[in-house]
């Protein structure tokens, strides 16, 4: 029996869907990557769904695969809209959880304890107009068209960037100088809030 | 200069600046280097465009210029997100004078259907652009038809006319290239999207 397992559900495509208890869902998760006749030793997606209907928890899914036993499962976790949104990451299981944590941060606003890194991956580090998934985003942003053009325009491409990221250690002698500078400091941009 | 009675001694002075400006613009209207921004299925339309069947080098684009420093036109093929938008601008600033934009597509011209928080809502926002071609994608024959109009346009500018002349457009102070009045303003919903609510 998974660790923290809520109740079970069937998706529509035949897929076995499990719905973890928050606090549990390290343990489930490991719990399935480690237990002989489970395997679950790959990371398929991590995505988050919100509902239209305000009073319904948002979820969490957790794409599961094993490449050994060639099986799925989903593993769902409820966290509703009025509580903190944070869930422990599972980055320690699956390396491959870094990007895509990251993409569920940068959408919902979810957070992810222990993540190694957990910045905006897809809008840039220094957005601030909320999460564009969530459902109380308007879908053409928060501010006006001129003010996103005006942030745009003076955004540093190169700003998103770390020494580790781009591999551009080689290259250091090529850099622009005010790259080299916020390298050397260790800048990598701020998370919003 | 002989001066003919009755006339303008400026006449003959007048078809030599004619005569300049004509062999300048021909030249630059028929060896214009295209620097491809493409991101999207525009590019494919482009790429078409520059293949052996529609062949775009018939009108002097004959080199792509995979570097700005070599360009002359940017065609821009595509949609423009806001986190490209620094990106085109320093292309364009990358590019020596006199260079030229071309707006391929309905998303590089408007924003297209993409009327979201993320899209810029026309490259004229970022970049001033010289020929839009509609389409969705535009077919190569709207591309090079755009092209024929940029040569068109190249062969009325003037070098000795302050008006006709071709001079850089950099940003202002605020980094913009028109008034926040304007962008918001250019950046209004039409079509479909009127009937998408900004909070919905």
């Amino acid at each position: 029996m998974i660790p923290g397992a809520l109740r079970e559900e069937v998706a529509r495509d035949g897929e076995p869907i499990v719905f973890v208890a928050r606090d549990r869902l390290l343990e489930a998760m490991t719990w399935l990557k480690e237990t002989p006749g489970q395997q679950f030793d790959y990371l398929v997606d991590v995505t988050a769904v919100e509902f239209r209907d305000r009073e319904r928890p948002l979820q969490l899914v957790y794409f599961l695969r094993s490449l050994t036993r060639k099986a799925d499962l989903r593993v769902k976790v409820e966290l509703p809209a009025s509580d903190q949104l944070a869930v422990d990451s599972v980055w320690s299981l699956w390396h491959g959880a870094d990007w895509l944590e990251r993409e569920v941060y940068d959408m919902f606003g979810i957070t992810f304890r222990g993540h190694p890194d957990l910045r905006r991956i897809l809008m840039w580090e220094t957005y601030a107009e909320g999460f564009p998934l969530r459902k109380d985003f308007p879908l053409r942003g928060r501010f006006s068209r001129a003010e996103q053009v005006r942030q745009a325009l003076n955004a540093n491409p190169e700003a998103h960037y770390s020494l580790d990221e781009l591999s551009i250690a080689d290259a250091w002698g090529d850099l622009p100088d005010d790259m080299r500078e916020r390298l050397k400091r260790g800048e990598r941009g701020v998370v919003p809030e | 200069m002989t001066e003919v009675a009755g006339q303008s001694p400026n006449y003959l002075l007048a078809k030599f600046q004619d005569l300049v400006d004509w062999a300048v613009n021909s030249s630059r209207a028929n060896s214009l280097w295209p620097m491809p921004f493409g991101t999207a299925c525009c590019a494919i339309e482009f790429m078409a465009t520059a293949a052996s069947r529609y062949d775009f080098a018939r009108f002097g684009m004959e080199r792509q210029a995979f570097s700005p420093r070599q360009a002359d036109v940017l065609i821009c093929a595509g949609r423009l997100p806001f986190k490209l938008a620094p990106v085109i601008r320093r292309i364009y600033d990358q590019m020596p004078q006199p260079k030229w934009v071309i707006s391929m597509g309905a998303c590089a011209s408007t924003g297209g259907i993409f009327d979201n928080y993320a899209m810029v809502q026309g490259i004229d926002t970022i970049v001033p652009v010289d020929v839009y071609v509609p389409g969705c994608p535009p077919r190569p024959e709207g591309l090079l038809y755009g092209v024929l109009l940029l040569h068109k346009k190249i062969r009325g500018e003037s070098l000795f006319d302050a008006e006709r002349r071709r001079d850089e457009q950099p940003l202002d102070d605020k980094g913009l290239r028109m008034s926040p009045a304007e962008i918001d303003e250019v950046s209004e919903p039409f079509g479909n999207s009127v009937h998408q609510f900004r909070s919905s």
